[in-house]
């Protein structure tokens, strides 16, 4: 059903949500609001109905328990729920029927597409920002499917641990959606009739342009505090003023600010006390306390929502929602981010293993060594901060451009966009390719590989020894080049038993080809766009490959500085064995160093049982298309690479990136940590290697010499 | 041992809740399915059902015993595929004598009163199936098996 702003009773309320019934209030008390239509949330349970799509989605919700899952693999699920709706089309009498009322309504003006879920008024839930809304919108085919893409937020990530979080239905949730003309105000913002600081006072925030700037929190606006008996301006805090949101020919678009904007406030003193004077009367309307969203065009006011707001301070509940809000990442905070991690944090983090590691720790004296062991150990710890607050979010690149590249292309597979984001310069496959060669000699030296095969490693010629040390230090148990000792030479049997492995199995990946297709592939995505589109879409991918390519590296830079405190460590606990005495302090140093670092997102395998109980087939997702049968080999440290054999079924808690050159020797791949942009999925992806991941418990049921069969196309696991 | 307490949970759930079960017996490599009225045991050791002797499915018993049995709470509706649970048994059948027939009988009107006419007459025969193994099937495809013997493993 569609419904008209003045066709609005009380008893639609539950139809068309809290956002919507307020804006009908709004209007009947003459407040000025945009032209809107309501589209209520039966349409929306029809459209499930009729496409099928409503058990489709619950399968998908299914296949594992959401409190089990990650918040990537919820992201996941998201994304193919998403997908669904935009590959589904409206049934030919839905559609009829919108494009008859927007025409009516609208003729051929943009609009913006907001949603409005009926639960978001229930009691202790504020659901503010975190379905989606869009804004300027033109065209009916393209206002049609922002109404599904408004539907399918209800599904977001954040959403739905929100929904979980505070323990609401997830499945029977429904959504309206409010279609209203687009306001392209010259300033706009956000008005409290109560100041969450201070309710003696009205706030208002204010910025130039739309306020999609505003609410996103990627421009900072002014402030002004009000007294709300007098309406005096109590004080006006100036922004910098850099940049504006603005409608583009399709969307909005953030721009640089013109000069002669930066020096004035957004609104001046008379439109401050129209803003005050109407939040005032909307509180009195609605008889709570509202917080407005608001935009002045041509010096007249608009009042594009109000809401009652739900907590003066801070309560549990507002900060659980800005927590999932934080999940929502625009493409412009990400570009902030990229410029921060390309040009220092990246280009640091090099530079400082490096300095660590030319320096002479054998020249230190005991003291000088104690403070170097500790100072390594804050660089570390320093990083591992830096890894959680800059580079997780910054994975959010690649899931941006997932969007985008679905929205455009509305692909069968909605990871098809994996595809595109391959790059060789990852450092992994700097890795696999140094294997390789390790590997081609061995292949073609007899004597090499008879000496490899016989175990005895001091015999090999020097050359052959340097390039596998240059190896492990580049890439292996780095600590190793520098401590010397047995870590040195458990890791170089492990490098040399895979190198065998590999010489007798050689399997090559074809860099050449597999460009070429990514070439063909990226031409294929961008001749999807117009002229003047194409240099986003460009921006949308570059980001992506930047944010594809720091997930798989990132680990290993982390690893390189932890070698380095690992090393300082490891010539304290020398002296310790060598000297009769160490000074003091060293002492106490090295016994309150922990034997390891806790890797970020690294798991602890649970420990086995015994059970009769048996699995048959275990679900996951399907994470790298293929079938194999193998033998499994289960790994729970690292020691277990070294006995890994060809053909393999490669089965762990977690791909780490340090352990994925084995991977060009394995039939398939199965993770218990979920996520189609995990490490194990990535290189799995990149050779072509059947992959399931996000399977719960796995490590436990299978054991290594099971005979297990990956069906990476299903996402399941059978047991022989 | 949660699993462990999980599967029995569910399969003890199934027991409960529904009255009847597809059985599957074979006769010179020849299958056939057929339903019955079943009743399962606490420690999931047996199940128990009647029919004629004059039925197909009591002569594939004869020449061989060796059955299966699927439970199931669909509603044959759409939200069975993300909500619905099904075990099946795997097992060997015994077709009881007389003596023991009347032993179990109280047990088996219990759950299907109704029957009370049918069981009593003496061309229906009890059977009791020996589970060995059973294979739980939730969330559409996830498949875990609970031996009944640890050493049978087959």
């Amino acid at each position: 059903m569609i419904l008209k702003l003045k066709d609005i009773q009380e008893k639609d309320r539950s139809l068309i949500g809290g956002k919507g019934y307020a804006l009908s209030i709004l209007s009947r008390y003459g407040f000025n609001v945009p032209r809107t239509l309501f589209i209520t949330a039966d349409v929306y349970l029809d459209y499930l109905k009729a496409t099928g799509l409503q058990e489709r989605i619950l399968l998908a919700l299914h296949r594992k328990n959401l409190k089990e899952m990650r918040w990537e693999e919820v992201w996941d699920t998201a994304l193919r729920i998403r997908n669904m709706f935009l590959t589904k089309d409206l049934p030919d009498k839905i559609k009829s029927l919108f494009s008859k009322a927007i025409k009516n309504e609208f003729g051929d003006i943009s609009v913006v597409v907001r949603s409005s879920a009926p639960d978001e008024d229930s009691a202790a839930a504020s659901f503010a920002g975190l379905h989606e809304s869009y804004v300027n919108i033109t065209g009916i085919d393209n206002i049609l499917t922002h109404i599904k893409l408004v539907w399918a937020s209800l599904w977001s990530d954040a959403a739905l641990l929100y929904r979980q979080e505070l323990g609401l239905d997830v499945e029977n949730s429904s959504m309206a959606v409010v279609v209203q003309e687009v306001i392209s105000g010259s300033a706009s913002g956000v008005i409290f009739s109560k100041n969450p600081n201070d309710d003696s006072q009205i706030l208002i925030e204010s910025v130039h342009g739309l306020n999609q700037g505003l609410v996103d929190g990627i421009i900072e606006p002014d402030r002004w505090e009000i007294d709300r008996n007098s309406k005096t301006i109590i004080s006006h805090y100036e922004a910098a003023r850099e940049q504006w949101m603005m409608t583009a020919s399709d969307g909005i678009r953030c721009e640089t600010l013109p000069q002669e904007k930066i020096n004035a406030p957004p609104i001046n003193k008379s439109q401050c006390k129209t803003l005050a004077d109407t939040v005032l009367k909307s509180e009195s309307v609605f008889g709570s306390p509202q917080d407005m969203e608001w935009t002045f065009r041509d010096n007249k006011l608009y009042i594009l929502q109000s809401r009652p707001i739900t907590t003066t301070g801070t309560s549990n509940t507002e900060d659980k929602r800005s927590w999932y809000l934080s999940l929502k990442k625009s493409f412009d905070n990400l570009q902030g981010l990229r410029h921060k991690i390309e040009g220092h944090l990246i280009p640091d983090i090099i530079r400082i293993a490096e300095t660590l590691k030319n320096m002479n720790l054998t020249g230190l004296s005991d003291d000088e060594l104690s403070v170097e062991i500790q100072n390594r150990y804050e660089i570390n710890n320093h990083w591992i901060k830096v890894y959680w607050d800059e580079f997780i979010p910054f994975a959010h690149g690649v899931r941006i451009f997932g969007q985008f590249y679905n929205d455009t292309i509305r692909p069968v597979d909605p990871y098809e966009f994996v595809d595109l984001l391959k790059n060789s310069r990852m450092i992994s496959l700097e890795r696999n390719r140094m294997l390789e060669e390790l590997s081609a000699i061995v292949q073609a030296d007899q004597n090499i590989s008879s000496t490899l095969i016989a175990k005895k490693y001091s015999e090999l010629g020097t050359d052959f020894q340097n390039k596998a040390y240059a190896y492990i230090e580049a890439f292996g148990n780095l600590s190793c080049s520098v401590s010397g000792g047995k870590e040195c030479e458990a890791a170089l049997e492990t490098l040399l038993t895979i190198v065998l492995e590999m010489s007798r199995h050689n399997r090559k990946k074809d860099n050449k080809k597999a460009d070429n297709n990514i070439k063909v592939k990226e031409e294929a995505f961008l001749n999807h766009f117009s002229e003047d589109k194409r240099q986003q879409a460009k921006e949308y991918l570059d980001l992506a490959r930047v944010s594809y390519q720091l997930r798989d590296d990132d680990n290993i830079h982390l690893e390189r500085i932890e070698a380095q405190w690992r090393s300082a460590v490891h010539e304290g606990k020398k002296r310790k064995t060598l000297q009769n005495k160490i000074s003091l302090s060293l002492e106490k140093t090295l016994s309150i160093m922990p034997d390891q670092i806790e890797k970020p997102e690294s798991t602890t395998p649970e420990s086995t049982g015994h059970y009769n109980v048996k699995a048959r087939q275990l679900l996951g997702q399907a994470a790298g298309p293929g079938i194999a049968t193998g033998t499994a080999r289960v790994f729970t440290t690292r020691n277990d690479l070294a006995g890994f054999k060809h053909g393999e079924i490669l089965i762990c808690d977690a791909v780490d990136p340090t352990m994925t050159f084995v991977i060009p020797l394995t039939a398939g791949i199965v993770e218990k940590r979920g996520g189609m942009l995990i490490h194990g999925a990535i290189i799995a992806r990149e050779y072509g290697i059947p992959c399931v991941t996000g399977v719960s418990d796995v490590t436990k049921y299978i054991k290594t010499g099971d005979t297990v069969t990956v069906d990476g196309y299903l996402g399941i696991v059978t047991l022989k | 041992m949660e699993n462990l307490e999980h599967i029995k949970k569910n399969i003890l759930a199934l027991f409960s809740k529904q009255k009847l079960a597809t059985l599957s017996t074979a006769k010179d490599d020849k299958p056939y399915a057929s339903l019955v009225a079943f009743v399962g045991d606490r420690n999931l050791k047996t199940i128990l059902f009647a029919t004629a002797r004059t039925t197909r499915k009591f002569s594939n018993l004869a020449s061989n015993l060796n059955v299966a049995l699927l439970i199931n709470n669909s509603r044959n509706d759409e939200s069975d595929f993300h909500e619905a649970m099904a075990v099946t048994v795997t097992g060997t059948a015994e077709v009881l004598s007389e003596t023991e027939k009347i032993r179990h009988m109280d047990r088996y009107l219990a759950t299907h009163p109704y029957l009370a006419d049918f069981v009593s007459q003496p061309t229906c025969a009890l059977i009791s199936v020996k589970a060995s193994r059973y294979f739980l099937v939730e969330n559409f495809q996830k498949v875990m098996i609970l031996n009944m013997d640890k050493n049978n493993d087959s």
